[in-house]
């Protein structure tokens, strides 16, 4: 358990958003994971971005599969609806929320476990229909509820708590996400808050779906030596490939002394994000750069984090469908029976 | 015995050579001539090459089923003439393309042999070979209108439709009819003693398949939301479900789509965005078959027990695993009942006809929500995939969706708390809110153990709290569902025939003729589970009962036993899983086997 019950009351000087809703009415109820554990922290960028960016509560959904990962979706916005599904599943439930509402805001936090094994399938899938979401990876390398099993996500060589060692090669939802066509492609790690809090501000105002890999160590069975996981790895191989500031609509955007070398994508809405690389001549716009660099950073040892591809997509899934504007949910049966005149014609087709 | 408008006739072709839309024309034809008539597609799993049947049985008293004899066969595949010829009724016909000869061996005493050179007759005719292979088959469309009586000038008008902007296969077409008829109306004994005459008992009826019927269900009940996976034989459901709404869906001025088809990556993800989608508020579904639902399972537990409505259609076939996909069964009867792990039980629909399948099909989205669970539509490849005489779908403009409880903002705003799986009513009915309407209404659905404020609980008394409601939630279907359809014998009959679904046709129609044979005879046809009182009632007033199925296991049986205490060795089963459409002769064996010797 990583934290105390606060009281209900907040400090009545506290910030409000532009809804007047306080960073406290983005939180959910206390944590239950182990103390120190990275997906905590990634909780905690989630409810910063939220609050940021105003998301009315009522229209965020919060999916979320099986696994540690997803039992964070409860310790975040409390006044959203949540759907924690069966274990890798939460993709085809997410696609289908989206289908019949696309006004939703959908987040979905998933795992290594979650996503690259047992839903790898739902995952790839999700990122071919490109539905509206940000999906979050909480990547450990380790099953933590199972209490130690090496994942999908796990390095070669990397080594188990118990000291034996991996020797099966690793999936990187990054190079995975990049290579199915994904509009957004992230990396972070839940101990830098500042590089993962406009990221997931992007990813959510993202059309499309945003694929956010979180290195996030598991303090109980993977932050040892020996582990490609563990804070201390992540802290010394860590490469950022271009740091990223998000530019909300709503705020009066003044635009600073011109810097040759920041890349700025406006979103759909209007946003923009701006992304500066660190990297002499990397260019997030470009899909096989992209892929390069993330190899290359593997080959030196490094992880690659940033926001490492970005496009903003003018065909989210529901555009692709050709639905309208207004959600399916909202259309009238009006608007959807053909009526006992249209079904008096039809039947003569069958005589 | 066989007569005018009452015969049945076999077609075996080849699978792929295009003999599907001729014996579709002869359907038609016979349908358009006032006459009922009903067709089997005995298909292999296969797009070219195997063996393959159609059956057409036409009965001007109306009967539907599969016929239990036949009085003609079209033999246009040599690999299965062996196998056709002994299909044969002593005193029936063998129609041949005798451009080859006919094995010696394979002639039969009983059985009068019919030759038209439909092979040669192309040859001369046509060019090319696909034009051949497939012409023939209108070769012998022709040569059967003379031998059966079939209006020629409306098998005419149907060409004339179906090729209406192809003018160069359109006179083909008629050149083909002409020499089949030409030719039999010279060489045969035309008409044969059984053939056609028109009548006037088609009106208020249409020639149909369930898939379509299905489909046309969901769009009329308006959802929103189809997610499949392609598997025979449900596949046409989803594609007429996409049509119609291609048709009546699509913003005249914008161009956009009031519907999502989804086509997933497997069965797993067509279940998870159904359910997604129900749970966002949209009427949702699902088409698929025994295969599907073994992989749905874990779905449908999850909106069993989180409360979601969803709609599966099962069009069932035959067998465990991947079996035959191409025959049919009742096989699913148990594992849909109950399907999912741990304590689980559902609503599931049983239609007989397409008109049902129409009707089960709006039935289903409205008790899906109603009832907050899934909902499933139990058809098969018989009702699915066959053309049935169906009396004419109507609609009633008056309908309304029933959308169950659902709190909107306002009635969210006047509530102290929302729970949501609280049971104000005492009907076992919680309602539900849905994302985007308010924060009041949010609630973290979870499949784990849950209390009664949808709160995440291990707790013994609060778990057990919930899952009963569930328990009587589900029970409280039984009224809602539809009630059965009874035959019933005047003055009451202490045998009670009992069956389901598509071979509900056979079993009526088996009923008739044990009545004729003097024995007192009523039949209840199941349509819903949980089972009602009229159901308890009917198998509790009938002494001998036999339960008559398409499964090997008497699964209708073990759900009477189950659900309404019937002991079994009351109920005497009646069985057919050979893959194909039941007949009424093997009921009626069966029951008057039975019954011989026990004093009426």
């Amino acid at each position: 358990m990583s934290s105390i019950k606060k009281p209900p009351v907040t400090h009545p000087s506290a910030r409000t958003n532009a809804l007047g809703l306080k960073l406290r009415d983005y939180e959910g109820t206390m944590s239950t994971l182990c103390a120190g554990c990275g997906h905590d922290s990634v909780t905690a960028a989630l409810i910063q971005a939220a609050w940021e960016l105003a998301i009315p509560p009522h229209m965020a959904a919060k999916m979320s599969g099986i696994g540690c990962s997803a039992k964070t979706t409860t310790y975040f916005m409390k006044q959203s609806h949540g759907f924690n599904a069966v274990h890798g599943r939460m993709p085809s439930v997410t696609t289908g929320a989206a289908a019949a509402n696309r006004d939703l805001i959908c987040i979905g936090v998933s795992g290594d476990g979650d996503s690259l094994s047992i839903g790898l399938g739902q995952l790839c899938h999700a990122i071919r229909r490109d539905v509206n979401m940000l999906y979050i990876i909480d990547n450990n390398g380790v099953y933590g509820l199972t209490k130690g099993q090496f994942s999908a996500a796990t390095d070669i060589g990397s080594r188990s708590k118990k000291g034996e060692v991996n020797t099966v090669p690793p999936i990187d939802p990054v190079l995975l996400a990049l290579s199915l066509g994904a509009t957004f492609v992230a990396r972070s790690f839940s101990g830098d808050k500042q590089q993962l809090v406009p990221i997931l501000k992007a990813g959510i105002t993202h059309r499309g779906l945003a694929l956010v890999d979180v290195i996030s160590p598991c303090v109980t069975f993977n932050d040892h030596e020996g582990s490609t996981k563990s804070y201390a790895y992540t802290r010394e191989h860590g490469a950022e490939a271009v740091t990223t500031d998000f530019v909300p609509l709503r705020r009066e955007i003044t635009i600073p002394e011109t810097d040759a070398a920041v890349i700025e994508v406006p979103m759909h809405d209007g946003s923009l994000v701006r992304l500066r690389p660190t990297t002499a001549g990397y260019d997030p716009n470009d899909r096989a750069s992209a892929y390069a660099h993330v190899r290359a950073c593997q080959a030196r040892g490094e992880v690659a984090t940033g926001l490492l591809f970005v496009e903003e997509s003018l065909k989210e899934m529901c555009d692709g469908l050709g639905l309208p504007q207004e959600p399916l949910v909202n259309l009238t049966h009006e608007a959807l029976c053909p009526g006992s005149a249209a079904l008096e014609a039809l039947m003569e087709r069958y005589r | 015995m066989s007569g005018v408008n009452d015969f049945a006739f076999k077609i075996g072709t080849v699978n792929g050579t295009g003999s599907a839309s001729a014996n579709g024309i002869l359907m038609q034809a016979i349908f358009r001539m006032g006459i009922p008539v009903t067709g089997k597609n005995l298909f292999p799993s296969n797009i070219q090459g195997l063996p393959t049947w159609y059956e057409i049985r036409v009965s001007g008293e109306g009967y539907t089923a599969r016929p239990s004899a036949i009085d003609l066969l079209v033999a246009l595949n040599p690999a299965t003439y062996a196998k056709d010829m002994a299909t044969v009724r002593p005193g029936g016909y063998f129609l041949y393309d005798s451009s080859w000869p006919l094995q010696a061996t394979l002639r039969r005493e009983d059985v009068t042999l019919l030759e038209v050179p439909f092979g040669a007759i192309c040859l001369e005719a046509f060019e090319g070979d696909r034009a051949r292979t497939l012409l023939r088959n209108i070769v012998y469309t022709g040569a059967l209108a003379a031998l059966l009586h079939i209006d020629l000038d409306v098998i005419r008008g149907m060409l004339d439709e179906k090729f209406s902007r192809k003018k160069k296969l359109l006179d083909a077409n008629h050149t083909a009819i002409r020499l089949g008829h030409e030719y039999a109306t010279a060489h045969l004994p035309c008409p044969l003693p059984f053939h056609l005459e028109a009548m006037d008992e088609t009106g208020g009826h249409v020639l149909m398949d369930g898939n379509t019927a299905c489909g046309l269900g969901a769009v009329f009940a308006g959802a929103t939301v189809g997610a499949w996976y392609p598997i025979t034989p449900s596949t046409a459901l989803m594609e007429a479900y996409t049509a119609f709404c291609k048709e009546f869906r699509v913003d005249p001025e914008t161009g956009e789509n009031r519907f999502a088809v989804l086509q997933a990556e497997d069965e797993l993800s067509a279940a998870g965005i159904v359910v997604g989608a129900g749970w966002a508020g949209a009427r949702a579904f699902t088409n698929t078959s025994g295969p599907g639902i073994s992989l749905m399972q874990e779905f449908i537990g999850l909106a069993y027990y989180t409360e979601i409505p969803a709609v599966f259609f099962d069009v069932q076939r035959c067998g465990p695993s991947t079996g035959m996909p191409t025959r049919t069964q009742q096989g699913d009867l148990l594992s849909l009942a109950y399907a999912s792990h741990g304590d689980s039980k559902h609503i599931v629909l049983f239609p007989a006809n397409p008109k049902e399948c129409f009707e089960m099909s709006v039935a289903a989205f409205d008790l899906a929500e109603r009832f907050q669970t899934p909902v499933f539509v139990a058809s098969d490849l018989d009702i699915g995939m066959n053309d049935w005489m169906t009396r004419r779908l109507t609609w009633d403009d008056s309908y309304r969706p029933d959308r169950g409880k659902v709190l909107d903002a306002e009635a969210l705003a006047a509530l102290p708390r929302f729970s949501r799986y609280l049971d104000t009513d005492g009907d076992g009915i919680a309602a539900r809110s849905l994302p985007g309407t308010s924060p009041k209404g949010a609630y973290f659905l979870r499949g784990s153990g849950h209390d009664k404020h949808a709160e995440y609980t291990e707790d013994s008394a609060a778990y057990q709290e919930v899952v009963d409601r569930l328990l009587r939630k589900v029970a409280g279907a039984s009224e809602a569902v539809p009630g059965p359809m009874h035959d019933l014998e005047e003055g009451g009959a202490t045998i009670g025939l009992v069956t389901i679904g598509s071979c509900g046709g056979a079993v009526r129609e088996a009923a008739h003729e044990l009545r004729r044979r003097g024995l007192k005879v009523d039949l209840m046809r199941v349509r819903g589970f949980p089972f009602n009182d009229e159901v308890a009632a009917f198998l509790a007033t009938h002494e001998q009962l036999f339960v008559v199925e398409q499964n090997r296991d008497a699964q209708l049986r073990s759900l009477f036993a189950i659900e309404l205490g019937v002991p079994r060795d009351r109920m005497t089963p009646i069985l057919d899983y050979s893959g194909l459409p039941m007949t009424a002769g093997v009921v009626v064996e069966a029951v008057a086997q039975a019954m011989a010797g026990v004093p009426q």
